[in-house]
């Protein structure tokens, strides 16, 4: 019995209710879209490279001679490299996690088979999983005898002829669903590949919205091109001098190359990420000036709402009404016009939604959004109209008998 | 008249200052937001060889294999392989065609002592230059013949000239590229169309700069590192002159609407052609794209900013809402005075141009905060890392864009109140004073 009276005021402003709910809505469907763009990327950012990311430090070296072998040129790097205090191993690789830097070859699982997905291939020298720090969590690691260069120099055939694979469990659980892959034969290039290890995990040097940003496979080939990358472990504290040592022992080495992306991986990761950082900043503040500028507009038109009913206010206070009923009253009609609002923008949550994902590589909207935003739209109403409601409540009785 | 109107106005928003500060900071808000994604988008959907674009087409043939998997199914890149750019360049059956390539070397300093530097460019072929009117300072480009003896020469961009030689010309003396002495022959004048629409568009196509170019064939020979996608199928190597492996943009000049449509027939017979040899399992399809298409179809402009774009659309229809019920609300709030004007003689006119000229107030005087606020925007947008940042500038049409957008959006907001309002009854209202 209490609502109808309500009802009936609403309708009389029913433009101004309409524009409100409008408002809204479009804001809760704008809210919830962003809230989920914001959630997924930040999920992405944070995504685990399955390298020890506080402890690696990268370098890319790129010689101008070509006289001299690569393969032995790497090793005496290395073992220069190792000498410095404070690095605990190192490596030569041609791929990192988010170097952007990706090979990338479709993998059957017949030979001649059409390929079922891509994965990226990781190459390096011995001892390229204990510096990186991936975790076995089956099978074994590379036998000495395992190793052979990639041959660049014929079209990297070394992938024709590598006998050993260790795959990500992703990889593995995609290629044999349910079955165990260790003893498995992979066809990365023309010939059987067996796979003896699985990592937990390995994310590919570029990212994409697929599934398959863990595809990926550890190949003993040796990097053989004069461009090839440097990964050193050491302390975390002690990455900064270990960097800089590495590079004067390079270049003492040989002056005559091109060192770049001097790098901890923090580093690799966060200039990997920086468009997705600057963007998550700008949704950010998109859905905080949505918000603020639809309690700004609440506020202001109850403002003027109790302004215009102070005499009707001081009627009900003179009939009997407490300070409570008025404020409760200004309330509960918010709470109509933002539930309203919420049940459009739901709706029109959706139907964005649905446009985003045809245009641009969206994901489904997941549903814990929808909830969230409408609570997040009542708070924000009530907030927004706490002032008005209660400079309302404030209104004595005798308002009433004074007229407007 | 109007100046009454005005003075009116005035009096009315300085009753109600809080509320009339809200509106123009929301007005400004939306008008801000907008006006700076507008005006970003603005400047990279320009063309980046005015006057030359419509004559420059792609084509594109897709190589591939049929499609294995749905996600296989994607537009093709326009690489060609290295046979079917080779193809296209020996029927030369455009005015002017071009194969081409992005390339990264370490260049030698001249400078005892220091250290090699890497430097990004482009491997072309001889039409290249006058295709794209690049501008020389100096010298020129090179020849077909230079093409075939794999001449090892090469054309700087002023910036890379500048890094080697200083104030001196240049021309004719050697650099080192990798391991090989080139010869350079023409310097262009710091040549940076944006995008660099020749390249492999991806997100580095705004802001990459190419500092050298050198012949495609000789960069082939002497295996150059190349930048860009390089994509395979089948098996039999990974060879870059196989055919099939796709890395190689192409691009042809036909100066008529008929020479393109001749040069589509053209490809497609190269296309069955070709499918008798039993390559290209794809149906025919020749793809020609003149430059504006291209860039559209492969979507130069990166999805994120897009985005951005519909984002500030969307909060400025949000806060015009906002404003539009708040004039409502306060036009209405003074039923009161309207009647009593009403009453006095005024007519439905007066009161909207009365109530017209308030919500333009409003509304111009958001716009002025919506134009700062877009400088405000586009400075910040200067300060982010991405290559297309340095183009978003306010020009001369912008500026005047914004006005309008500001006085289109207060009026059209400022319309439906003062259209609602100056229907009030004037006795309904008179009576309940």
């Amino acid at each position: 019995m209490r609502r109808s009276p309500m009802l009936a005021s609403l309708t009389r402003h029913k433009l101004t209710v309409m524009l409100l709910v409008l408002q809204v809505a479009f804001t809760c469907a704008i809210v919830c879209n962003v809230a989920s763009m914001i959630g997924h990327r930040t999920a992405q950012m944070h995504e685990a490279s399955g390298v020890a990311e506080d402890e690696l430090v990268t370098l890319e070296s790129i010689s101008v001679d070509e006289h001299d072998d690569p393969l032995v040129r790497h090793n005496s790097d290395l073992a220069a490299l190792r000498q410095i205090p404070g690095v605990i191993s190192a490596v030569a690789v041609d791929a990192l996690p988010l170097n952007s830097n990706n090979w990338s070859n479709g993998i059957a699982t017949r030979p001649a088979g059409n390929p079922a997905l891509t994965a990226t291939a990781f190459n390096g020298t011995p001892g390229e999983r204990q510096t990186l720090g991936l975790r076995l969590i089956a099978g074994r690691d590379f036998l000495p005898d395992e190793y052979m260069p990639i041959d660049s120099a014929h079209d990297w055939s070394g992938i024709n002829h590598v006998a050993a694979t260790i795959v990500t469990r992703a990889l593995a659980e995609q290629l044999f669903p349910g079955q165990d892959p260790l003893g498995k034969l992979i066809y990365p290039g023309d010939g059987p590949v067996r796979i003896v290890g699985v990592v937990d995990h390995l994310l590919r040097p570029t990212l994409d919205e697929s599934a398959g940003n863990e595809y990926s496979t550890l190949l003993p080939l040796l990097p053989d091109t004069g461009n090839v990358t440097y990964v050193l472990r050491t302390d975390p504290n002690e990455r900064e001098r270990v960097l800089k040592q590495a590079t004067d022992v390079l270049t003492r080495l040989d002056n005559n190359r091109v060192l770049r992306h001097a790098q901890t991986f923090e580093q690799l990761r966060a200039d990997y990420f920086s468009r997705d950082r600057s963007m998550i900043g700008l949704l950010l503040a998109a859905a905080g000036a949505l918000l603020l500028v639809t309690a700004a507009g609440i506020a202001g038109l109850a403002s003027f709402w109790v302004q215009q009913r102070k005499q009707a206010i001081g009627i009900r206070r003179a009939v009997g009404a407490t300070r409570d009923n008025i404020l409760h009253y200004f309330q509960l009609e918010n709470f109509l016009i933002v539930s309203g609002g919420v049940v459009l923008g739901v709706v029109l949550a959706f139907v964005l939604n649905l446009e985003l994902m045809q245009r641009y590589t969206m994901q489904r909207l997941p549903w814990i959004y929808l909830p969230m935003g409408a609570i997040a739209l009542w708070l924000l109403g009530q907030l927004a109209v706490l002032g008005p409601a209660l400079r309302a409540a404030a209104v004595p009785p005798v308002v009433a008998t004074r007229g407007g | 008249m109007f100046n009454y109107y005005a003075a009116i106005a005035l009096r009315s928003l300085r009753q109600t200052k809080g509320l009339t500060a809200l509106m123009i900071l929301v007005i400004g808000l939306g008008i801000g937001a907008s006006m700076t994604m507008i005006t970003v988008f603005h400047a990279m959907s320009g063309d980046p060889l005015p006057g030359r674009s419509a004559t420059l087409y792609v084509p594109v043939i897709d190589a591939r294999p049929l499609a294995t998997s749905k996600n296989d199914a994607s537009l093709p890149g326009g690489n060609l392989t290295w046979p079917d750019a080779q193809a296209l360049l020996r029927a030369a059956r455009a005015d002017r065609q071009a194969a081409m390539t992005g390339g990264s070397v370490p260049v030698r300093s001249t400078h005892a002592g220091e250290s090699p530097f890497y430097e990004t460019g482009h491997y072309v072929t001889s039409d290249f230059f006058g295709m794209f009117g690049a501008p020389f300072r100096a010298g020129a480009g090179w020849s077909a013949e230079d093409d075939q003896q794999r001449a090892r020469v090469v054309v700087l961009n002023s910036g890379l000239k500048r890094k080697l030689f200083g104030d001196a010309s240049g021309i004719g003396r050697i650099v080192r590229l990798k391991n090989t002495d080139f010869r350079v022959i023409g310097v262009v004048d710091d040549w940076h169309p944006q995008p660099t629409f020749y390249a492999q568009l991806d997100n580095r196509a705004f802001g990459r700069s190419d500092e050298f170019f050198l012949p495609l064939q000789t960069a082939m020979d002497l295996g150059l590192d190349f930048n860009g996608r390089f994509s395979c199928w089948g098996d039999g190597g990974d060879g870059r002159s196989s055919d099939h492996c796709s890395w190689l943009q192409f691009w042809v000049q036909l100066d008529s609407p008929a020479k393109a449509r001749a040069y589509r027939d053209f490809l497609a017979d190269y296309w069955r052609q070709q499918q008798a040899h039993g390559r290209f399992p794809r149906p025919v399809d020749p793809g020609l794209y003149d430059l504006m298409s291209w860039l559209a179809n492969q979507h130069v402009i990166p999805d994120d900013l897009r985005l951005q774009l519909s984002l500030s659309l969307g909060f400025l229809a949000v806060c015009m809402l906002n404003v539009v019920g708040l004039l409502l609300a306060r036009f209405l709030r003074r039923a009161g005075e309207i009647s009593v004007r009403r009453a006095l003689g005024a007519r439905r006119r007066d009161i909207f141009l009365q109530l017209g000229v308030e919500a333009s107030v409003i509304g111009l005087t958001g716009g002025v905060l919506g134009l700062l606020l877009a400088c405000a925007g586009l400075w910040s947008v200067r300060q982010r890392p991405d290559g297309y940042a340095q183009l978003a500038h306010l020009d001369m049409s912008m500026l005047l864009g914004t006005f309008v957008l500001a006085v289109i959006a207060s009026v059209l907001a400022g319309l439906l109140p003062a259209w609602r309002a100056c229907h009030i009854t004037p006795a309904l209202q008179l009576k309940t004073q």
